[in-house]
């Protein structure tokens, strides 16, 4: 299902038309399963969730998506384009940037320039000019700390700069994983368990987060969550997984509903 | 202790009369301007570069913003209510209120809504400048209950794109607004800004107050333009200082430092970047002026002797070495006293080692004038500043006179005196032992509240500070008690002064903030809130698990430790025939932390006895029952405004307390 219209949101956002389509994807090892003919839709500017037990193949999913498993069947569309099978880098340099369920920093080096490598994609003069620190180089240095800058101040990181992410708390190392996609300036951001591990204070703040970035700058996001509460209250749209098959799409509300949704939740009965 | 002075009257030189046309806020800023055009007036650290303004700069960015709010439609002697943490935008905001004949009141950034609400109906304000969303958001919830409020003013654009911006402007915007009606305003505007007299008023601001209601105190620009020409003279203060702008701006204090000093003497303020960049900025910063609370002190000093723990044998050596030559002769070589040439050479290598890349960490490198107030300063952490060669003074004052009562000269210092009373400043001791003054920066009044104008200030301009103390003979050095409603009689007669006490407490680093009771009773209890910093990083040491505070406040082996301070001061006490009275019987460690948030502190942290004392009653009355233990359940406010409880079961303990000294030979 295709969306080609927008509109806009009680709450002022204004939702595209349809700007990531996944066409009948399935995903094995070997004989395992992990996707099972999964169709759905992401469209711009809306936040998309992907829900679902343990195992049922959302991280898979949001693999698929950035591009770093390929699907043996079927279709991924991107900006009204049939995407060929691509490397992770090519896929983040179409704008698509992540965030990991397991943090993957640079745990030996600072805030700051854990956020820097966030703006490779940003980075076109030459190792020599580099090397040299001499005009392109540093003009673009120049440019990419203001871009890094902006982003350590939207999510209030300033006091932790120049830290060593090592000896950061669990809660700031995510946040600083955070910073670092958004400073690619993606279209996409897909983040994998951004609340996982957090106690409630965090969370909020990470919603808080997730919430403002989508808003101020319209970033388009998909994510998966354990946090029921956290995806119903974020979400615009929710898919729902298990067993590598999507038992449930729509509205927090309709998914809230879906009799699917609530057996695989909270488990049948079985005779 | 000598017996309090009665009606003695201790009379300074005569207010020095201001230099002609300087007679307003906006007027020194012009002076600046053109004095010193290009020098800087402002940084800020922002997207982690330092950002800064020169007069001439500060003088068009505030010309434009008062067009801007002529263009809003501001009448003079309308109240404007200025909320955000510090940014020069803000500091701006209260000199182009002035200039436009408009009355700026700040706020505490941190107040709550009931308490904003309160102050800003109270004064009627009509405009609000306001730093981000989380302080429109504050204004905007209470706004039914505001009939006054005309026009919000926002500062930091994030997340306010989806208001209605009907009764909203951007701050940029309404300046960019103002530049572009420059032709037609600018005639308006002078004749505003030249009306401006010395007896304008040059702000409000609202007390905390530990008792009742904020009471909106109106100084006036000779208050704030005098007192800040006295102070700057009395220190020697000139337009090459930098200071570091990161007290509360609705505090008495940060106008006097940040406007009236600034603008006096032409020097510069600096802005943090955050709350979390303080230190940082500091040290970046190095302020020569500086002013810090005593617990600021007190927490700084606790993060470098907890991190001296954790350093090697050899610099830990080194560093008790040379802290003990500094606690030696440190002082006296600041006082420009004479010492052995060996301990000259001793201070000399210890500030090479040690002093002087400890004063670089702690950002005092280049500190010539430091003031602490507000709360008495334990003594250790007073000498260990000062032994490090930080001129570390005290001064006495409160938001009634524009800061300053009394302050410390310079080679006069010490920790338990506030000081010599400040040029202009007249003192006297009423026959209850209570301290009356009056000078240059007496207010004018209290804000629609005759009532308590006439309770306070007299028909003579004496105001009544409500601390108890006296002038010491010899020094003529000022010396506080306690606040004289607090001072008491236990039910035996003798005197009871729980300050006193409590800052004995206090001044161990593992108690945080206590509580005595005992007026009117047989014996004095007490409530301890543990610190947190310090109590955790011992436990951590000691391999003593705990899942939060509240369990790290109750575990026997904290109890026993606070015991021994309770104890220790106790002895301290007991020595003193007046006070001995005051020894601490029972304890408790609180499970909580007291908070402004829950209305148990002012903003300025001060301990509001009477709600205290209301909330946990329970708590009061099993510490004179003498039960062993006792269970509670305590209502909380979170940072936005919400309820919830937390329960407990508290030990009690009994402490030894000395028999005192019956008549002294």
């Amino acid at each position: 299902m295709l969306h080609s219209e927008s509109f806009v949101t009680p709450d002022g956002r204004t939702i595209g038309p349809t700007v990531m389509e996944m066409k009948n994807i399935t995903l094995r090892f070997g004989g395992v399963v992990a996707i099972k003919d999964i169709s759905f839709d992401i469209r711009e500017g809306e936040i998309r969730a992907i829900i679902g037990p343990n195992g049922a193949g959302k991280s898979s999913m949001l693999n698929v998506v950035s591009g770093f498993y390929n699907p043996q069947e079927g279709e991924v569309w991107y900006k009204g384009a049939k995407r060929p099978p691509m490397k992770p880098y090519q896929v983040a340099r179409q704008g698509i940037a992540r965030t990991f369920q397991n943090i993957a920093l640079f745990e030996g080096m600072s805030v700051l320039d854990n956020v820097m490598t966030g703006r490779l994609n940003h980075m076109t003069s030459g190792i020599f000019s580099q090397a040299l620190w001499w005009g392109k180089a540093e003009r673009e240095e120049v440019a990419n700390r203001e871009a890094v800058e902006k982003v350590i101040d939207f999510l209030e990181i300033q006091h932790i700069r120049k830290t060593p992410v090592a000896r950061l708390p669990y809660g700031l190392k995510k946040r600083v994983e955070l910073a670092r996609a958004l400073a690619a300036e993606p279209k996409i951001l897909l983040l994998d368990e951004p609340m996982a591990g957090m106690n409630v204070e965090e969370k909020e703040d990470m919603s808080r987060f997730i919430l403002s970035v989508n808003d101020e700058f319209g970033t388009t996001i998909a994510l998966i969550e354990h946090d029921m509460g956290v995806v119903m209250d974020l979400s615009d749209r929710v898919v729902v997984m298990d067993y590598g098959k999507k038992i449930g799409d729509g509205t927090p509300d309709e998914v809230r509903g879906n009799q699917a949704v609530i057996d695989a939740y909270l488990g049948v009965a079985h005779d | 202790m000598p017996a309090n002075g009665t009606g003695e009257d201790y009379r300074v030189t005569a207010a020095v009369p201001a230099t002609a046309g300087l007679k307003s806020v906006p007027a020194l800023l012009a002076r600046n301007a053109s004095a010193f055009g290009d020098k800087a007036a402002y940084r800020e650290k922002e997207f982690g570069i330092w950002q800064s303004w020169t007069w001439s700069e500060t003088a068009d960015e505030v010309e434009a913003l008062a067009l801007g709010l002529l263009t809003l439609g501001v009448n003079p002697g309308d109240h404007i209510a200025i909320i955000g943490r510090n940014r020069p935008s803000l500091y701006w905001s209260m000199v182009a209120t002035q200039a436009v004949g408009a009355v700026p009141v700040p706020l505490y950034q941190d107040a709550v809504g009931e308490e904003v609400a309160y102050v800003l109906d109270h004064c009627q304000a009509r405009f609000i400048i306001a730093g981000d969303q989380e302080q429109v958001d504050k204004v905007l919830d209470i706004q039914d209950r505001l009939k006054g409020l005309d026009h919000i003013v926002y500062l930091d654009a994030r997340g306010m794109r989806k208001y209605d911006h009907s009764k909203l402007s951007q701050f940029h915007e309404l300046q960019a607004k103002g530049r572009a009606q420059k032709s037609s305003l600018m005639a308006e505007l002078q004749a505003r800004t030249d009306a401006l007299t010395y007896d304008s008023t040059c702000v409000m601001l609202y007390t905390s107050g530990t008792t009742g209601r904020p009471k909106g105190v109106v100084l006036s620009n000779q208050n704030i333009i005098e007192t800040s020409k006295n102070s700057c003279e009395f220190d020697g203060l000139g337009a090459g200082e930098e200071v570091l702008a990161y007290l509360p701006m609705a505090w008495v204090g940060d106008f006097i430092f940040s406007i009236g000093q600034a603008y006096w003497t032409g020097f510069c303020t600096n802005c943090p970047e955050s709350a979390g960049t303080m230190m940082l900025d500091l040290r970046e910063i190095g302020p020569t002026y500086y002013f810090a609370p005593p617990r600021v002190f007190e927490t700084q000093l606790t993060n470098v002797m907890i991190r001296m723990e954790d350093a090697g044998r050899f610099k830990k050596w080194l560093f008790h070495r040379y802290m003990n030559v500094a606690k030696r002769v440190g002082p006296q070589i600041l006082d420009g006293k004479s010492v052995g040439l060996g301990d000259k050479l001793s201070y000399a290598l210890g500030n090479l080692f040690v002093y002087g890349p400890l004063k670089n960490t702690l950002g005092f490198t280049n500190v010539r004038v430091g003031y602490t107030a507000g709360e008495a300063i334990g003594p250790e952490i007073f000498e260990f500043y000062r032994s490090l060669g930080i001129n570390l003074k005290q001064l006495y004052g409160q938001t009634e006179a524009s800061v300053f009562i009394t302050q410390q000269p310079d080679n006069e210092v010490r920790p338990d005196t506030v000081g010599v009373p400040s040029p202009g400043v007249e003192l006297k001791i009423a026959d209850s032992g209570e301290v009356f003054y009056r000078g240059p920066g007496t207010f004018v009044e209290y804000f629609q509240n005759a009532d308590s104008t006439a309770d306070t200030k007299d028909p003579e301009g004496w105001v009544a500070t409500g601390d108890a103390g006296f002038i010491e003979k010899d020094s003529g050095h000022l010396r506080i008690i306690d606040r004289a409603k607090d001072v008491g009689k236990m039910a035996d007669g003798r005197l009871f002064a729980p300050k006193y006490v409590e800052n004995k407490l206090k001044f161990f680093p593992n108690i945080l903030e206590a509580v005595v009771f005992g007026n009117g009773r047989d014996r004095c209890c007490a409530f301890i809130n543990i610190d947190m910093t310090a109590v955790g990083n011992w436990a951590e040491r000691n391999n003593i698990a705990y899942g939060g505070y509240q369990e790290l406040s109750q575990h026997g082996q904290v109890l026993d430790m606070i015991q021994r301070h309770v104890e220790e001061v106790n002895a301290s006490v007991a020595s003193d025939e007046m006070l001995s009275g005051c020894q601490i019987h029972r304890f408790l460690v609180l499970h909580k932390e007291l908070d402004a948030d829950d209305g148990e502190m002012t903003r300025t942290r001060k301990v509001r006895r009477r709600i205290i004392e209301e909330k946990f009653a329970d708590l009061i009355d099993a510490l004179y029952d003498g039960s062993p233990q006792i269970s509670t359940t305590t209502e909380v406010t979170y940072e936005d405004g919400r309820k919830g409880s937390i329960s407990a079961t508290l030990e009690l303990r009994d402490a030894v307390v000395v028999q005192a000294q019956m008549a002294a030979e």
